[in-house]
């Protein structure tokens, strides 16, 4: 399972306050214990904690490569914000994250496979997150098209079919599963299949528990990658123990500790 | 428009270890040769697919006492050298050995229950005896091994030997002896391929580094199950190919002990055996479970006939590129 470390985000009280007062410590702090509880890479958001987001992220990029070199997820709607950040980051990238549209999708395509970085691939366009299946495995199938036309090798594109919050859409979760089983079988070797994960426990009572559960359920559609929360113990050892289930990995009593040696 | 054939080779993420045993003077040990093992990047054989790594390496068995009672085909060739360590040795680099596997049978409980200064003395001799890497095996009984192997490891300190076996019950005597006296280890375990990963778990967690461990999953002889230890071994390389840290040491297989005890080895009951050829059974039964091994990816083949060595030699020279320095 490729872990994204969901932490780094001006959503969160205690970034939004680093961003604000640019307290470094607080950033590489949550950089270092992601990465050592099982992230493989991090996700990196502003949020809504400054104005000048361009500044602000590439504050937040510069904070994380003093202490690591793991692959940053740069999390932005912004194209304007995106283009100009992207070229300034050293080491492993991911675009986070473009729509389906072909315009905006090539657009994304081409910056990623200029700067040899990682793409996320939302299945939503102008209309908005598709209410069925179809519509996202269609979507989905664009971005793989566009990716594939653009130069971009398929092991770095991920599809985010958009995980919405299940109290608020309880079909939402099903047809994600459904249209991650679709889209693993279109192309071989296929694209990455990503969530935000967190996001189906929005405003939810056992976020946890319902955070695992889910994890399990997608893994077994396909899913091989999500932004997530790997402070969350629980949800970890859910993670690995999916991956053991589905035979990706060699039992041994000490599994979840063999599977955090990288 | 062009036709091609489409790529079907397979891509590997991972690769095997790569272990040196034995220190040269300049290296602080007194070894005139050491030998590195492991470096795989695809499965045996299959160069077109990746690195196939170093040759494997053939290491002769001597014991540290009880040479006397081995099959009569072995005792001929050896002789009198069966009763000294030392020259037991000699012979055995004579018999084409890149190292020494020094088994402390003697040690066993049922077997003469020699002490540990006779183990420690057993190994000195060996070392003084001859200038490649030292194997030191214990007798396999816990109790015992954590007496012998500490002082047996003493006495090649700084040599960077290979010691082992540490089990699945028993480790963390042996992975702290190894550390101070900075040998390499082998980490052993019953035909078990989910036992072969815990071994080499506890002992990353008690402090020994993993790219030092080479793994013993248990060796059977021709017509004994060796199929069965062929595929485990064939699932560990996969998974260590694919990435898993854990499954990505060299491994030991422990030929010639296991060939000469199977009675098609030691008296022969085929139709087709005469006076003539009674002593070859065990020389072709040796050889060919030394082949299959090699084709399950074994790094480091313990041997005892020297006409099985060079069948086995024969094999790896035909078939594995030269290692590359």
């Amino acid at each position: 399972m490729y872990v994204i470390g969901e932490r780094i985000n001006g959503m969160f009280e205690n970034v939004k306050q680093a961003i604000r007062s640019k307290n470094a410590k607080v950033i590489q702090d949550l950089a270092r214990r992601q990465l050592a509880a099982g992230a493989w890479a991090l996700d990196v958001n502003v949020g809504p904690a400054a104005s000048d987001a361009k500044g602000a992220m590439l504050w937040l990029v510069e904070s994380i490569r003093a202490v690591t070199d793991a692959p940053l997820s740069i999390d932005t709607a912004r194209w304007d914000v995106m283009s100009a950040v992207v070229p300034q980051v050293s080491g492993d990238k991911i675009l986070n994250s473009s729509k389906a549209d072909p315009e905006i999708a090539s657009q994304y395509v081409g910056l990623a496979v200029q700067h040899g970085a990682g793409l996320i691939g939302l299945t939503i366009d102008a209309e908005g997150v598709p209410g069925n299946v179809e519509k996202r495995v269609e979507l989905g199938a664009q971005i793989i098209t566009i990716a594939m036309e653009g130069g971009l090798p398929l092991e770095k594109l991920f599809i985010d079919p958009i995980i919405l919050p299940v109290n608020v859409a309880p079909k939402n979760p099903e047809h994600c599963m459904q249209a991650i089983a679709q889209l693993k079988l279109f192309a071989d070797p296929p694209p990455h299949l990503l969530l935000g994960l967190s996001n189906v426990s929005q405003r939810c009572a056992e976020r946890s528990l319902i955070n695992s559960t889910y994890v399990a359920m997608a893994m077994a559609h396909g899913l091989d990658a999500a932004i997530m929360d790997p402070l969350d113990p629980a949800l970890m050892s859910t993670a690995i123990t999916a991956e053991l289930l589905l035979g990706k990995m060699i039992y041994c009593d000490s599994y979840l500790d063999a599977a955090r040696h990288k | 428009m062009p036709s091609s054939i489409p790529d079907t080779s397979e891509k590997w993420t991972g690769a095997i270890n790569t272990v040196v045993i034995g220190a040269t003077p300049e290296e602080g040990g007194t070894r005139t040769s050491t030998v590195r093992i492991g470096g795989a990047g695809a499965l045996p054989f299959l160069g077109f697919e990746g690195s196939v790594g170093r040759r494997a390496a053939i290491a002769v068995e001597v014991w540290d006492s009880g040479g006397e009672g081995w099959p009569e085909p072995l005792r001929k060739v050896y002789g009198d050298a069966l009763s000294s360590p030392g020259e037991w040795a000699k012979k055995a680099v004579e018999f084409g050995a890149e190292m020494i596997c020094l088994r402390l049978a003697g040690a066993h409980p049922d077997a003469g229950n020699r002490s540990a200064q006779q183990c420690a003395e057993a190994v000195k001799e060996v070392l003084s005896a001859v200038g490649e890497p030292l194997i030191v095996w214990g007798c396999g009984v816990d109790e015992k091994d954590n007496d012998i192997l500490p002082a047996a490891s003493a006495a090649a300190r700084n040599e960077n030997a290979l010691i082992g076996t540490a089990r699945e019950k028993n480790y963390r005597t042996l992975v702290a002896v190894c550390l101070a006296d900075k040998h390499k280890l082998i980490a052993e375990s019953p035909l078990d391929i989910n036992i072969a990963k815990q071994v080499n778990i506890l002992c990353s967690d008690a402090g020994y580094p993993l790219n030092d461990i080479v793994i013993y999953p248990t060796t059977s002889a021709l017509g004994y199950g060796v199929e069965y230890v062929y595929s485990i071994q064939e699932r560990a390389r996969q998974a260590a190919l694919r990435g898993d840290k854990l499954m990505a040491q060299p491994v030991i297989c422990d030929v010639g002990f296991e060939a000469w005890r199977v009675k098609e080895a030691k008296a022969p009951a085929f139709p087709t055996v005469t006076d003539a050829n009674r002593g070859r059974w065990g020389v072709i039964w040796e050889a060919a479970t030394a082949m299959v091994l090699l084709q399950a990816g074994a790094e480091l083949l313990v041997m005892r006939h020297p006409d099985a060595i060079r069948e086995a030699k024969k094999a790896v020279e035909r078939f594995m590129p030269a290692s590359k320095t």
